[in-house]
């Protein structure tokens, strides 16, 4: 059998036409990303409704309780220089993320530029922001368990407010602590110069290649986008 | 068949180019993303901070966080320059999602109603023993 030929670029129909005809041909439908790029994409389609059903849960238990909701701004406020800044430790674990969100766009970039040292540079500053912000996730549920509140009551309020905390930004939590160590990982790669002499990889026996720089990026930039989601739908609500 | 034919020498040029087919574009365009995110995180977290409320808090954080999803997604994620048979592929399903939410919203809205009925009206109606 030979192989199904793979339709150059030059070839490729773009727009709506080009959407019907990669589905229709009778090839692989996603062309000119790998394949596990692709297979990322899916895996994160499927996070995403994942992270939907915790947040339309939680939108439920929110709007179906007669008690007053906890305020958030107030729940999450530190005291700073003597001041009470509202909803500051939240402010300051989104701008951690988005920071991380940047120079994991740098790493990915200086990638295809085959600059290992710079790629390894960047994804190791991803690394520690992201660990920045887990490390600020445990004092803050220190803080808030240490204020009496659990995941079937709390002090201030209905008592759902202690679950959807914990499972919303429990999960998310656990997604960025995994990506902490992927993160290590690649740069690991990075660092040997795997990626440029093509070794194959411990788990998989693929050829290592800078897409995979990429594919990472996905994931993390996946797990900045569901706390755009949070912050805006749980804290800021 | 002279197209087949096409084919098969586009195929060894496709092969050749799959090494280069990755996402590259210049570093100031995610600059420029990156500043922008900055600058939508630090008015959405002014919402909170002026204590800004009703209609017009919802709809603030609405638009700021959908501004967002949406920076990340096409250029951070590289959307933007994906073919459509990849974007629909991802961007469509979610879609279903604002059925699970209608649903949800029912619901809730019934449970308030049920419970405000049931919990809250108690010193109205007279226990029957």
């Amino acid at each position: 059998m030979t192989q199904p030929a793979l339709t150059s670029a030059q070839e490729l129909p773009e727009g709506l036409r080009g959407a019907v005809a990669d589905w229709s041909s009778d090839q692989r439908a996603f062309k000119k990303v790998p394949w596990y790029k692709a297979m990322m994409w899916i895996f994160l389609l499927s996070d995403t409704f994942i992270f939907s059903c915790f947040l339309i849960s939680y939108m439920t238990v929110r709007a179906s309780t007669t008690e007053p909701w906890p305020n958030p701004s107030e729940v999450f406020a530190l005291t700073l220089w003597g001041h009470n800044i509202p909803l500051i430790l939240i402010a300051i674990m989104t701008f951690v993320l988005i920071s991380s969100s940047g120079t994991m766009v740098l790493a990915v970039n200086y990638g295809y530029r085959k600059d290992r040292v710079k790629t390894f540079v960047f994804l190791l500053l991803t690394a520690v922001l992201g660990a920045t912000f887990v490390g600020m996730q445990a004092f803050e549920w220190t803080k808030l368990i240490i204020e009496g509140v659990r995941p079937w009551s709390n002090p201030m309020g209905a008592a759902q407010f202690g679950s959807s905390f914990f499972m919303i930004t429990g999960f998310h939590g656990t997604h960025v602590s995994i990506g902490v160590i992927f993160l290590l990982i690649v740069a690991a790669k990075v660092l040997r110069g795997d990626l440029d002499h093509e070794r194959p990889g411990f788990l998989t026996g693929r050829k290592g290649n800078y897409e995979i720089v990429e594919t990472m990026g996905l994931y993390w930039h996946f797990v900045d986008l569901v706390w755009v989601f949070i912050f805006a739908l749980f804290y800021l609500w | 068949m002279a197209h087949a034919e096409g084919q098969h020498v586009a195929h060894a040029a496709a092969q050749q180019k799959a090494h280069v087919e990755g996402q590259q574009h210049p570093i100031g365009i995610y600059l420029k993303i990156w500043g922008w995110l900055f600058v939508l995180s630090t008015a959405s977290y002014l919402v909170d901070y002026f204590h800004v409320q009703g209609y017009l808090r919802w709809f603030l954080i609405l638009t700021f966080m959908l501004l967002k999803a949406g920076l990340i997604v096409a250029v951070f994620m590289h959307m933007l320059w994906e073919r459509l048979a990849l974007v629909y592929a991802i961007l469509v399903p979610p879609l279903l999602l604002l059925v699970l939410l209608a649903i949800g919203a029912f619901e809730a809205d019934y449970t308030f109603l049920t419970r405000g009925t049931f919990f809250g009206a108690t010193s109205e109606v007279s226990p029957k023993h």
